[in-house]
């Protein structure tokens, strides 16, 4: 038995550390897996909740690892189409710096 | 006891890789410190249970999508990030600000999640269960799902596409190549 609190405590760092990745980040892939980093924080939290409230005798708990399972699949998605928008700024631009990626049009 | 010892071994490599992925300028190296991240987070998925979900986290997470960056990163050629203005302004005020939230978030979860204890593989993640709500309580959106990943494998191919791919069929060559899509295969492939 430990306190829930450690895993929420071990997902909020693992969130933080996607937040400042993201903040401080110039390369482009790099910002891109701060954005996998706070969502596999997040999914921490969802799995310690649902056992907390299956514990707790809650009939819905599992849902939680439902939750963590299309989190999955969005993440996925997401950087199929991410990369491939990287790849297309790489190829109009021929940088991955952030900095000078600013503009809309070419 | 042995369970805080492992959830102490597995967090530490855990938050190690979190702090490594954040110091490494050369985006490789970021992503490798990212899969032990995500092995570590299955063996805290494990511990509470869910095997399933840490099965998912090992196959897709660590699996599939780590290798389409790292194939990424290998296609672009990328380097390391150069320091610039930006970056220093960034770290000046990122920092701090994500300091302060940290210690806010901190605080609230430790005052308020006192008393809750979870125990030692808590949930029941096998299979059987999971299935029983995907495909009863979660159809319609585990439907959505396949929709949502069927539009971003399409999305994905037109957009990583060359722009004259997409017009011409792929036998017909082109005379010369348009001036203004640059090579990405670098040096070692001689231009049409």
């Amino acid at each position: 038995m430990i306190p829930l609190s450690c895993y929420l405590v071990l997902s909020g760092i693992l969130f933080v550390s996607g937040v400042l990745g993201f903040l401080i980040k110039r390369n482009i892939i790099t910002i891109f897996m701060s954005i996998e980093l706070m969502l596999n924080g997040v999914n921490l939290s969802f799995v310690a909740f649902a056992a907390h409230w299956h514990m707790l005798g809650n009939v819905h708990a599992l849902s939680g690892q439902i939750f963590v399972f299309f989190v999955m699949v969005v993440a996925a998605a997401e950087a199929a189409v991410g990369l491939a928008i990287i790849i297309a700024v790489y190829r109009t631009r021929e940088t991955l710096n952030v900095d000078q990626v600013n503009l809309l049009k070419l | 006891m042995l369970h805080l010892a492992l959830f102490l071994f597995f967090g530490a490599i855990c938050v190690a890789g979190a702090v490594n992925l954040l110091v490494q300028r050369h985006p490789i190296n970021s992503a490798l410190s990212l899969v032990v991240v995500m092995a570590s987070l299955a063996g805290e998925y494990l511990l509470l249970g869910a095997e399933f979900v840490a099965a998912i986290q090992v196959i897709v997470y660590a699996g599939a999508i780590m290798v389409l960056f790292i194939f990424t990163i290998m296609l672009l050629n990328a380097g390391e990030e150069e320091r610039t203005k930006g970056s220093r302004v960034a770290i000046l005020l990122g920092i701090p600000g994500v300091a302060i939230g940290a210690v806010l978030v901190a605080w609230t979860l430790l005052r308020h999640s006192q008393t809750a204890s979870v125990p030692m593989f808590a949930l029941p993640g096998v299979p059987r269960d999971i299935a029983r709500l995907l495909f009863h309580d979660f159809l319609l959106p585990f439907e959505v799902t396949s929709i949502l990943i069927l539009i971003a494998i399409m999305g994905a191919v037109v957009l990583a596409s060359r722009p004259d791919a997409v017009a011409r069929p792929h036998h017909a060559e082109p005379a010369q190549q348009p001036r203004e899509v640059p090579e990405l295969v670098g040096p070692g492939k001689e231009r049409g």
